[in-house]
């Protein structure tokens, strides 16, 4: 993650913001590359890019605050995300999302562990993502080997 | 037949669920030992993957859940032996065109998927790619809506309503602009198929949205994609550039003068958006709430323009009804539901996947025939159809037939064709309280009884389960249900009710667990 002082930082955001302005819609696709680029949104950029694309920056915090994606803090170092959706459940996910927030400081340090419905791997659960990367048939132990390198 | 490595194509599927047991480790074992890797998609027979396929001269040959440490093995067999000792291997299961779970299926939605390469231009064409965009663009654009008509194709997402109609009226408005707008937000659990198709054959997306273009007289298009999927992103975004390339999208397609131009737009982690009009405001950047109907986005949808909006599989099945003709799509199917359905055997099924046939099969057909029973190897005792919003039937119910009408009819829904296996451990009415949550959690906030109402929902089933005033909270749970299902703006809140008014219905015992007698007796007081 980029480490830039707030000039640098609402420079960068200005600079996705203006790439953008040609496209209808451009507010999702904007906030999309800012995470991308700086792994969450800041107050500063929900101002910034206000300002670029001619919105209100109630416009933008508004948009920012209504999908999960979207972040206003640094993530941790590590995540894993849990599906806690039916066909999941039906293979033991509630259990394995339960337990792995119980001991999350146990996977290593800064390890942050979401829940997520649905990842499209239904026949292969449970399933999740660690780092965003996919896996399916999920345990207990196989988590802990995924993520042995975390300690 | 004596086979040498680098002359033969092993397929090492690239599709999400084969990668996430292993398929990219696999791959580059492969490529590491020289050999000529293709990452189709998936065939969707997905308890087997990753599922590798060695062609031969005579037809590829599969091995199942394969792991990086067999690779060598493979590669060896591959190198030395012929055709037959390619079917003797441990791992093999024959010839997978032969496999018994494809052979019954009428695949037209996923011919080719896991078949082709899915970043080939020429590969798709090959496989009778672009017949339908031909044929559409050599028609007029009424001959074209009329098509779809005839082929009585209905929307795949959910609601079933008749694409033909839909077109027709985007056609007749006039507009200085018009969109195609595809909905590939496909958040129900237990449903993959616009995941896989797309993964495994993209460019039936894209060729079902110029088809859709020239019918409505749409210049611009734009594919949703949930965030959920960044497989299919990835896939969709190199086929688009690929149909760019060779003229398929883009300013005078294929000299015919139609100009279309293609935009993936990716989502948010927002259930709702699946809904097409809330999906309708996060395209043009706002929060995805649900807009009031009238208009119908066929009148004012993008920006206030006409647009045609069509799921993933209700686009994918346009190019074969143009190519063989409307009446041919029609032959498939039973009563008002034509075609096949694209049906997901997911949760606790020994052998999940994707199941293609004509509309009317029996649910029971599908969990025990094709899916083989519950993973866990116990008793089966619900399947959830539809999704989240879809309703819970007991194993005692599994005759019904799957098509629109008659799942009406059981009170049920067929929604996007995902069935969801539970074996007897589940208790039903946790089910029922992760139907409310998921709904607390999930609702645009829009309108009250879905935002207000799913968490009263959740308290309300939180004091059932505790056993607290058991009978008045039940008379309760019901009547907020209601509230729930005649007053919501949309499906979200409007069929939450489903699953766990038919949990209750069915398994009463998982609620009543708790119940007292005294409780009963008081339970007018107590309201």
């Amino acid at each position: 993650m980029t480490t830039a002082s707030t000039t640098d930082r609402v420079a960068l955001v200005r600079a996705i913001a203006a790439q953008h302005l040609s496209d209808r819609g451009a507010l999702m696709p904007v906030l999309h590359d800012v995470m991308a680029e700086l792994g969450h949104i800041a107050r500063e950029d929900v101002e910034a890019i206000a300002d670029v694309l001619n919105l209100s920056v109630a416009e933008v915090h508004g948009v920012v605050s209504f999908y999960h994606d979207f972040r206003t803090e640094p993530p941790a170092a590590h995540t894993v995300a849990l599906c806690r959706g039916e066909a999941c459940q039906s293979v033991g996910s509630q259990a394995l999302y339960d337990a792995t927030v119980a001991r999350a400081e146990s996977l290593g340090d800064g390890v942050e562990v979401a829940q997520v419905f649905c990842l499209g791997n239904c026949a292969l659960g449970p399933s999740g993502t660690i780092d965003g990367r996919l896996h399916g048939r999920l345990s207990a132990q196989r988590l802990d080997s995924l993520t042995k390198e975390w300690h | 037949m004596a086979l040498t490595l680098p002359t033969v194509r092993i397929f090492v599927p690239g599709d999400a669920a084969a990668v996430s047991v292993g398929a990219d480790d696999v791959a580059a074992a492969f490529e590491a030992a020289g050999a000529q890797v293709v990452r189709n998609g998936s065939r969707g027979m997905l308890w087997l993957e990753p599922l590798v396929e060695i062609e031969t001269d005579a037809a590829r040959v599969g091995f199942a859940n394969v792991t990086r440490d067999d690779v060598a093995d493979l590669v060896e067999v591959v190198s030395r032996r012929s055709h037959s000792d390619l079917l003797d291997h441990r791992a093999s299961i024959g010839v997978v065109d032969e496999h018994p779970w494809l052979t019954s299926q009428q695949r037209v939605s996923f011919a080719r998927v896991g078949v082709v390469d899915p970043s080939s231009v020429a590969d798709y064409e090959a496989h009778g790619g672009w017949a339908g965009l031909r044929r559409a663009l050599s028609l007029s654009p009424g001959e074209v809506v009329q098509e779809v008509t005839e082929s009585g194709l209905r929307g795949r997402g959910g609601a079933g309503f008749p694409a033909g109609i839909k077109w027709r009226t985007v056609l007749d408005t006039p507009s200085d602009l018009k969109f195609v707008a595809c909905n590939f937000d496909e958040g129900d659990s237990g449903t993959f198929a616009d995941r896989m198709v797309v993964e495994g054959d993209p460019f039936t997306l894209i060729e079902g949205m110029t088809i859709t273009a020239h019918a409505v007289g749409a210049g611009e298009g734009y594919v949703y994609v949930r965030s959920e999927y960044p497989h299919a992103i990835a896939a969709l975004r190199r086929a688009i550039d690929a149909a760019y390339t060779h003229g398929y999208l883009g300013a005078d397609i294929l000299g015919s003068g139609l100009s279309f131009d293609l935009h993936v737009r990716v989502g948010a982690g927002a259930y709702i958006c699946g809904e097409e009009s809330s999906m309708l405001e996060s395209l043009e950047g706002r929060r995805g709430e649900v807009r009031a109907k009238p208009p119908i986005p066929a009148v004012k949808g993008l920006w206030e323009r006409p647009t045609a909006v069509n799921n993933v599989l209700t686009t994918c099945a346009v190019p074969m009804i143009l190519a063989d003709g409307g009446a041919a799509y029609a032959e498939l199917g039973t009563g008002r539901s034509r075609g096949t359905q694209v049906f997901q055997l997911a949760g606790n099924v020994r052998q999940g996947g994707i199941v293609e046939l004509p509309f009317g099969v029996s649910l029971r057909e599908l969990v025990e025939d094709y899916g083989g029973g519950t993973l866990s190897g116990r008793p089966v005792r619900a399947a959830q159809v539809g999704g989240p919003l879809g309703a819970y039937v007991p194993a005692t119910g599994f005759d019904v037939a799957l098509d629109y009408e008659a799942m009406a009819a059981a009170g049920a829904m067929l929604g996007h064709g995902g069935i969801v296996v539970f074996d007897d451990t589940v208790d039903m009415a946790r089910m029922a309280r992760f139907a409310m949550e998921f709904c607390s959690i999930e609702s645009c906030g829009k309108c009250t009884p879905c935002r207000i109402g799913s968490t009263r929902g959740v308290e309300t089933i939180d004091r059932i389960i505790a056993g607290k005033d058991v009978a008045a909270n039940l008379v309760l749970l019901d009547d907020l249900c209601e509230t729930l299902a005649t007053g919501s703006l949309c499906a979200m809140g409007g069929l939450t009710p489903m699953p766990v008014l038919s949990a209750y219905k069915h398994f009463p015992e998982d609620f009543e667990r708790h119940i007292e007698p005294h409780d009963i007796e008081q339970s007018g007081a107590s309201r």
